[in-house]
């Protein structure tokens, strides 16, 4: 027996793409928008959401048989946070730079509706290592969007990458710039990021007609 | 039949005995990890005050502090007195000014009680003198500060920004080399009175060659920060105007 099962690896597979929480599930779209501005910023929010979801997936999964129903959705909010703080604290006591970088970022992944979404549809019903795999699917399919989203917006808007700058110098005209080429400081806005998204739904559902709802 | 999870008394129970495990947990851990983290904090404000007065491991665009072995010694040597100033630009000595913590000080002003401003001179090695002050203010979501190193007649030398939570890749770039380095040069005084240096849109002079317009170059999308920006430098460097008038003395 391998160690992924057919329908395992449909667990991870499946929201990167025909189940991806943001373009097919519609979920976490306001962390989409708030933090993509930047690659940086967007691969570093994938990463904390990847370790949050599979971490608090697990957790709930575990404790799926004692908890409450008529409290559930305040449990597993405990259950995100308490993990977010956590991680938190440990950062700003051992990788102090690192914590800088993250600290906005805690607030959005305790309320990102991915993780409460799959705490509610998956892990309250499913065992421990599908839970796992379930939560890793699902925040790699957040984590592909937001880097596409981030790239384009820090790309098209600051004409950098990451910060290194890719276009050449606006100001000293090099590079693109000496043909007129100018950023599209439109780019950097929020609504510019729904419509990124909106072009990549598009995309999807046109290649993928069985996604089209009536 | 009902079950037994869906009981007034087991939520009850089970909720209470999650409050308890959850809140010890958190509460020891921050406790245990409290002194680890005051430390970091407290190299914090070393590294910063030596970054404004250009004590840095800058490196090609991107901004980078002494590392934190090699802060409290070069603190030492470069940092030759720590002032607290008061309103009417007395100075007193304290070597504990750094630890200063600048958001309880406004707070006591705004009580009406007297605040205490504290002012680092630092020395470099060519004897160049830096006046660095801590000012704090706020920006679009949360708290931005900054440590700002000025000569004897106000003109910045230096100046290290940062924010609790601006969004990232807009007011967040307050902390990027290019907004930072922009306020190198620039006058705080226009005509002998104090002008402060506004963050301003639509700038006549985005290469920021004129020193003495009071501007510097906003970001792009983060316009509530750079207010922010321009509003600290105004409320809180005017504080030490008075110590400099005596200074010049």
């Amino acid at each position: 027996m391998s160690l992924l099962s057919k329908k395992d690896v449909a667990l991870i597979k499946d929201p990167l793409a025909d189940n991806n929480p943001i373009t097919i599930q519609v979920l976490g779209i306001c962390s989409a928008l708030a933090i993509t501005a930047e690659l940086e910023a967007s691969i570093v929010m994938a990463i904390s959401v990847l370790f949050v979801l599979g971490v608090g997936n697990v957790v709930i999964s575990l404790m799926r048989n004692i908890i409450p129903s008529k409290i559930r959705i305040i449990v597993q909010l405990i259950v995100v946070a308490t993990l977010v703080i956590i991680v938190d604290l440990v950062l700003k006591a051992f990788a102090y730079e690192l914590s800088k970088t993250l600290s906005v970022f805690v607030g959005l992944i305790i309320t990102n509706c991915i993780i409460m979404g799959r705490f509610e549809a998956f892990a309250l019903a499913n065992d421990p290592w599908r839970s796992f795999l379930d939560g890793i699917g699902n925040s790699l399919g957040y984590g592909v969007i937001l880097i596409i989203v981030g790239f384009f917006r820090e790309l098209l808007g600051a004409g950098t990458l990451l910060g290194i700058p890719v276009l050449g110098d606006p100001i000293e005209l090099t590079g693109l710039y000496q043909f007129g080429y100018e950023n599209n400081g439109f780019m950097l806005l929020s609504p510019m990021a729904l419509i990124v998204v909106g072009i990549i739904i598009w995309v999807q559902r046109s290649r993928n007609k069985a996604l089209i709802e009536d | 039949m009902e079950k037994r999870t869906d009981k007034n008394t087991y939520t009850l129970i089970f909720a209470i005995i999650m409050v308890l495990v959850v809140g010890s947990l958190l509460a020891y851990l921050a406790a245990s990890l409290k002194p680890t983290i005051t430390e970091n904090q407290r190299l914090e404000k070393q590294q910063n005050i030596l970054y404004a007065m250009g004590i840095n491991n800058n490196e090609g665009t991107s901004a980078k502090f002494v590392t934190t072995q090699e802060a409290p010694e070069l603190f030492n040597k470069f940092i030759k007195q720590q002032l607290v100033v008061t309103s009417d630009g007395q100075a007193t000595e304290n070597n504990e000014a750094y630890l200063i913590d600048v958001k309880k000080e406004q707070a006591k002003a705004k009580k009406g009680e007297e605040r205490q401003l504290p002012l680092f001179v630092g020395e470099d090695e060519s004897g160049k003198k830096y006046y660095i002050a801590p000012i704090r203010g706020k920006g679009l979501w949360d708290a931005i500060w900054a440590y700002v190193a000025m000569d004897e007649n106000m003109v910045v030398q230096g100046a290290y920004f940062d924010h609790k939570g601006e969004t990232p890749g807009l007011g967040a770039n307050i902390k990027q080399r290019y907004f930072m380095d922009d306020f190198i040069g620039e006058h705080l005084m226009y005509n002998g009175s104090f002008k402060g240096i506004n963050v301003a849109k639509g700038n006549a002079d985005p290469k920021n060659d004129d020193k003495t317009d009071n501007e510097v170059d906003a970001i792009a999308g983060a316009t509530i920060t750079g207010d922010g920006v321009s509003a600290m430098i105004r409320s809180d460097l005017k504080l030490y105007v008075p110590y400099f008038t005596n200074l010049k003395q």
